[in-house]
């Protein structure tokens, strides 16, 4: 073999090794990421941190309970006002959608999309908070919603538009109206793909904290209401990382390895949804 | 049948007439009500754009586009300018593509190219639950245990080597530019990985065996045929990464420093757009500062705006071009 | 499925319903006292079940939700100019509720005595003109104490603070260049320096960073067992900053308190006074058209000015003077 095969042969080897490396580095970054918060985490997770308030700096023993209960009182509210929004305008463009009106929402949606969320934040703390002149979790489940409308619109357009026109025609073939035709026969096709987008949508709004800056605020307490200031984990683990405190350090790592379960276990659950089922005419 | 006598322009009595008659199916209800959601989206971005743009007023009136080029901050005399925000939020964004392209990139080859296809899916599903992990536990890990790192052994390190450069000058605290970089880096391979692998794998099969079939090695298959091929969605995906990184708010204010000044060295502190809008919102008050910010993040939005639409382009090219070939 | 998205809904608004059974007050402002403020807020709500929910997130945040109506009160280390007090639409009345001391703390390992830092030095220090602990300013004040050679990694607010406006006020005192170039003030043009939020924050960041200086308030340095600087006073002394030296500061200056209690003692004169100490205040609206909101802040007051004050020690703050106390009372009685 010539030198020069010889390199050529040697350099293949050693970039596709190479690229070997790549992929195992950035799987053991995830590893590593759990790794840490479990070991950390499960130090201090106790049931002091699922049952009690959070106590004055300095002070041990408190716990997250209310931020525990409030990010779940937001999410669901931002699950309230962003499912239906994001699911029916996600119908309308799969089954209606004139050419122009279908192209720009689709548009707007991608660039709600992108918005970043702090950016967000200042959009509902201008047309809700200050007009209501509180902070809330019903502004933090708005501005949550915002974020949640276009993932769940993209995918319930995405699914529905999977399915193949056969079912469609048959169902109208038999008789039925247009909209039965979608309500029983196409969305129930596609439901598991648009189950899976809304669970991936309300675990990606989940561990969003950047938005909840200025909408909901905090509480040290339960909030008497939902018109009230709001715990939640991310804000918590933003705040308790960043003091000095020991104890707060670890309620920050106790925070981080449940929301980061949670997130995970929803992430997990639904693509294994999506892939047992999966879209009649997939492969 | 009853013609009102003076029809109001365009909105005639039969013209209700035929509404309600259409109304009268259910087809076209379920039609409006999805329609007026549809409706809704577009609107409430439509006022978001326009909340921003009207609350800027104030400091675009006052400042014009020289905003983006002054290096001044400074709230007691209202002086505001956007210069060290946006370095730091590219800065920062670029070195971590930087970082992450050619491992993201060696990462996508490896499994669009040598991993069979349940590993390949396998550890592509893995990345992928990286783009869960939500950003301040990405921030929280970093003040934990990045920041000791880079103050204790990374920073030396790249200095003993390259202290000569001038980015790597000055002193190591742990916070900086370069830490933000390296989160910033971390939380964009998912996107370069799903995406560069989705165009690798469209490329047709027929491409990687003319080359094999022509002598090449399997890495110069790769690296000449299948990566030229696909390049218009990878640079799609760098794009995406980047709008990624730009917008980027929890994890970098937590480990970039907020020092609203611009410094070449890496090690130094630094600031950028979402960070200062996070630290200062709740908080700016008068007739300038508020809306100073306001401008920041309508920057911000046209920067990533820009960037996300390049990399759609970018993609929709890739797809269309794999299903002509 | 449904079934369990219709569960989780209800549950929701059971547990939104079954926690709004207490009264909730919100309030938002200086880290500074936040941690007695908060102490204070969980025995009050043991005590008579109102919840005040208090957020730390600066004096400057404080006083612009107090003027944009979205917290029932505000709190601030600064008092208020007549500029922002006339854009509140309900004019707010300032109660002074105990003193604190900003400290400055560092990181510097191998130091075993609290170092001594005068005025004009720290100033120097946070303008960039000093950057190594060992620079020779440092070590006049600070003679046999062997110096690092260590860069100064200098820590400030990045967040609109009281705290920081007590501290450039004393900067502008003590150093002339100061107060030309930088000036006083929540949020001001630092020459150098990196930012962390609140008090907490500095703190934080000071802590887990070898060669680093911040500002504080006691306690945080305190809880955390962080190196406190003495520092030179009025009167040429170093002071340590304590329960007692934050008294002395106070008694200087209360013959002079105005009858809107907005006052600042940086500087003051005596022996034993600790330069950087300064009383905090809560801004409540003179007009709560609420009945019960009124009654629960006003009786809150009524209870800090007696039993709250005697927290303060304990928590390294000083409690009002009792020539304060009385006329706040007198204060409280113009709420309507």
């Amino acid at each position: 073999m010539t030198a020069r095969n010889l390199y050529r042969k040697g350099l293949n080897n050693l970039m596709l090794t190479l690229t070997g490396v790549c992929a195992l580095l950035t799987v053991s970054v995830l590893f590593a990421i759990l790794g840490y918060l479990i070991y950390n985490g499960g130090k201090s997770l106790d049931l002091n941190f699922f049952t009690k308030l959070p106590l004055s700096p300095g002070e041990r023993g408190g716990g997250m309970a209310n931020a525990i209960v409030g990010s779940a009182e937001i999410v669901g509210l931002a699950a309230i006002f962003g499912i239906p929004v994001g699911f029916f305008t996600g119908v309308y463009l799969a089954e209606w959608g004139g050419r122009t009106f279908s192209f720009l929402v689709r548009y707007m949606c991608d660039l709600l999309n992108g918005v970043p969320s702090i950016v967000i934040g200042i959009f509902v703390w201008v047309m809700v908070v200050r007009p209501m002149k509180t902070y809330s979790a019903v502004a933090g489940g708005i501005a949550l919603s915002l974020m949640l409308i276009p993932i769940v619109a993209k995918s319930t357009e995405q699914f529905l538009s999977d399915v193949p026109s056969a079912l469609r025609e048959g169902a109208l073939a038999l008789g039925a109206t247009k909209w039965r035709a979608i309500a029983t026969v196409v969305v129930p096709a596609a439901r598991k793909g648009i189950m899976t987008g809304m669970i991936l949508g309300i675990a990606r709004i989940a561990g969003e904290s950047a938005p909840l800056l200025f909408t909901s605020l905090n509480n040290q307490f339960w909030a008497s209401g939902l018109k009230e200031p709001t715990a939640s984990l991310p804000l918590m683990i933003y705040f308790r990382a960043l003091s000095p405190y020991h104890d707060w350090h670890r309620q920050a790592w106790a925070a981080g390895l449940v929301l980061l379960s949670m997130v995970l276990i929803a992430n997990i659950a639904a693509r294994l949804i999506l892939s047992r089922g999966g879209s009649p005419n997939r492969g | 049948m009853a013609s009102s006598a003076t029809a109001q322009p365009g909105f005639t009595n039969s013209g209700i007439r035929k509404l309600s008659h259409r109304l009268r199916g259910g087809d076209e209800i379920a039609w409006l009500i999805t329609l007026l959601f549809a409706a809704s989206v577009l609107i409430v971005t439509a006022l978001l754009i326009a909340e921003l743009w009207y609350g800027s007023t104030a400091a675009r009136d006052k400042f014009g586009f020289g905003f983006l080029t002054s290096k001044l901050w400074n709230p007691v005399t209202d002086e505001f300018g956007a210069a060290p925000f946006l370095y730091g939020t590219v800065v920062t964004s670029v070195v971590a593509l930087l970082i992450s392209v050619p491992v993201g990139l060696g990462a996508a080859i490896f499994l669009s190219e040598l991993a069979t296809g349940k590993w390949s899916d396998a550890i592509t599903f893995v990345v992928e639950l990286l783009a869960a992990v939500p950003s301040v536990i990405f921030g929280m890990l970093a003040v934990f245990t990045l920041i000791p790192m880079m103050r204790e052994w990374i920073g030396p390190a790249l200095k003993s080597v390259l202290g000569f450069l001038p980015i790597f000058q000055g002193p190591v605290y742990g916070v900086g530019y370069l830490t933000a970089s390296l989160v910033l880096s971390v939380m964009t391979f998912p996107y370069i990985i799903s995406v560069s692998r989705e165009a690798l794998m469209s490329v047709p099969r027929e491409q990687r065996e003319a080359a094999l079939a022509l002598g090449a090695t399997k890495w110069e298959s790769t690296w000449q045929i299948v990566v030229p091929f696909a390049r218009l969605g990878i640079m799609g995906s760098i794009f995406l990464a980047f709008a990624r990184a730009l917008g980027e708010t929890m994890a970098v204010t937590m480990v970039i420093g907020n020092d609203p000044s611009i410094h070449t060295s890496l090690f130094a502190s630094g600031h950028s757009i979402a960070a200062v809008i996070a630290s200062s919102f709740a908080e700016a008050s008068g007739p300038i500062y508020p809306s100073a910010l306001i401008l920041l993040a309508l920057v911000l939005f046209f920067l990533t705006l820009i960037i996300n639409g390049v990399a759609r382009l970018l993609i929709l090219f890739t797809s269309e071009k794999g299903a002509r070939t | 499925m449904k079934r369990l998205i219709l569960a989780g809904a209800m549950l929701t608004l059971a547990m939104a319903g079954v926690a709004s059974a207490a009264q909730t007050i919100n309030a938002a402002g200086a880290t500074f006292p936040a941690v007695i403020y908060q102490k204070w807020f969980e025995e009050y709500k043991a005590k008579t079940g109102v919840q005040i929910n208090y957020q730390p997130n600066g004096s400057s945040a404080g006083v612009k939700n107090l003027t944009e109506g979205t917290v029932d009160f505000g709190a601030s280390d600064v008092p208020m100019t007549d500029a922002q007090i006339g854009a509140v639409k309900v004019k707010p009345l300032h109660f002074p509720t105990v003193l604190g001391a900003v400290v400055i703390t560092y990181n510097v390992p191998g130091i075993a005595t609290d170092l001594k830092l005068s005025g004009p030095t720290i100033a120097d220090i946070y303008l960039g003109a000093i950057t190594k602990w060992n620079d020779p300013k440092i070590a006049a004040d600070n003679a046999g104490v062997k110096l690092p050679a260590t860069d100064i990694l200098v820590v400030r607010r990045a967040d609109g603070s009281g705290t920081s406006g007590i501290y450039t006020d004393y900067l502008s005192k003590v150093s002339p260049t100061w107060k030309s170039k930088v000036g006083a003030g929540n949020s001001v043009s630092w020459p150098v320096g990196l930012g962390a939020n609140g008090n907490a924050g500095v703190a934080g960041l000071v802590k887990q960073t070898p060669g680093a200086i911040g500002y504080v308030e006691l306690v945080y340095a305190a809880q955390n067992n962080m190196a406190v600087a003495d520092v030179k006073n009025a009167n040429g002394k170093f002071v340590k900053p304590t329960f007692e030296s934050l008294t002395a500061a106070a008694a200087a200056m209360t013959k002079e308190m105005p009858d809107d209690f907005r006052v600042s003692i940086a500087n003051g004169p005596g022996d034993k006074t600790y330069p950087i100490s300064s009383f905090t205040w809560l801004l409540i609206p003179s007009q709560i058209p609420d009945a019960t909101k009124k009654k629960a802040i006003t009786d809150f007051l009524t209870w800090m000015l007696a039993d709250g004050q005697k927290e303060a020690q304990g928590l390294q703050y000083a409690p009002l003077p009792a020539s304060v106390v009385a006329k706040e009372k007198k204060q409280i009685a113009l709420i309507k």
